[in-house]
């Protein structure tokens, strides 16, 4: 865990995630939020040799269960966005399972609104 | 990143969960989010950066790189389990306008936002009202009450920050379990007026 009083990085820290990004700058891609639930396929065990030491560290870290996209980046110590393009290519590359978020308020039925507040009840009361 | 972290079981989001969803935890500098998030987090709460590109003014080395300058916001989140299918995300983020970008990455897909303001410093918390109100977030708010703060009526708050009549105000001491899942509850029922 980061200790949240934690300074920010410095800028040149930062040098690291474009080069673990082949200096990709993000597209913005919508196939991954910050709360999209991610887990390593049932096969990726065995096509993990030719990816990056980043890759497979990421598959390893959500061969566990499921985790969010900002989960997964606050455990890697990474930046969400580099967290985006890594998953992004292994997805592409079929070794990845997700599960979307919600959709937002004014479109959700009421059942979502229903279930925060049940869950709230049952666990705080 | 030095190693692959190593996660116990309970680190995982339940294998039946379906779906997630999220709320954000916001207002100005040092009023309690990240005490909150703490607070309400079945896991240690995590930390994770954004990292924002802006046109370079004065290029430097970096910006060389990639032809921009960035910037890194930190925001902390915590998760709770709402059921057998459904897991909820809790974001703290920092208000200052300028860390529009993060907002919108942040923003998008929330249910709503609530708004943690200290009675002693209503007018820090208009920035972040500002924003919340612009990326279309439903908001209530939580006035975090600092020991020895002295209880202000509502009606004066409520006029001080602008409120609608139908905006939630709640109390919150956000060290408080119960008192902390009172402000989301809070919240909630207002988003549930929202959809009918
Ligand atoms: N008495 C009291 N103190 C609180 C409460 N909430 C937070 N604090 C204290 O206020 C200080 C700031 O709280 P944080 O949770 O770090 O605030 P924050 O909004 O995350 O701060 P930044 O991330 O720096 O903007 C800490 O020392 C907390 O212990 C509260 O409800 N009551
Ligand atoms: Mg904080």
């Amino acid at each position: 865990m980061i200790d949240p009083g934690e300074q920010e990085p410095e800028a040149a820290e930062l040098v690291r995630p474009y080069v673990i990004t082949d200096g990709r700058v993000l597209p913005e891609d919508d196939r991954f939020s910050l709360i999209t639930l991610v887990t390593a396929s049932a096969d990726h065990e065995q096509r993990m040799a030719r990816l990056s030491p980043e890759k497979r560290a990421v598959l390893e870290l959500c061969g566990g269960g499921y985790l969010s996209v900002a989960e997964i980046a606050g455990h890697m110590r990474l930046p969400v966005g580099v967290v985006k393009i890594l998953l992004s290519d292994l997805a592409d590359g079929g070794y990845l399972v997700t599960r979307a978020p919600a959709p937002r308020a004014t479109l959700v039925d009421r059942q979502l609104l229903q279930e925060v507040l049940d869950g709230l009840q049952a666990r705080f009361g | 990143m030095d190693s692959r972290p190593v996660l116990d079981d309970g680190a995982y989001v339940r294998s039946a969960v379906q779906t997630a969803a999220k709320i954000l935890v916001v207002g100005h500098f040092a009023v309690g989010k990240t005490t909150f998030i703490g607070t309400m987090s079945e896991i240690p709460p995590l930390r994770t950066e954004e990292t924002m590109t802006q046109a370079a003014a004065g290029v430097d080395d970096l910006g060389d790189v990639r032809g921009k300058t960035t910037t890194t916001v930190a925001m902390d989140f915590g998760r709770l389990t709402i059921n057998d299918r459904l897991v909820l995300y809790l974001f703290g983020t920092p208000g200052q306008q300028r860390f529009v970008q993060v907002w919108e990455d942040m923003s998008r897909g929330a249910l709503g936002a609530l708004i943690l303001v200290d009675p002693e410093r209503l007018e820090e918390s208009f920035p972040v009202m500002d924003l919340v109100e612009q990326y279309g977030l439903p908001y209530a708010i939580a006035v975090n009450r600092f020991d020895g703060t002295p209880d202000r009526p509502d009606e004066e708050l409520r006029e001080a920050l602008d409120l609608l009549p139908e905006t939630p105000v709640v109390t919150c001491d956000a060290r408080d379990p119960k008192s902390s899942a009172h402000s989301l509850m809070v919240l909630i029922r207002y988003l549930q007026t929202r959809i009918s």
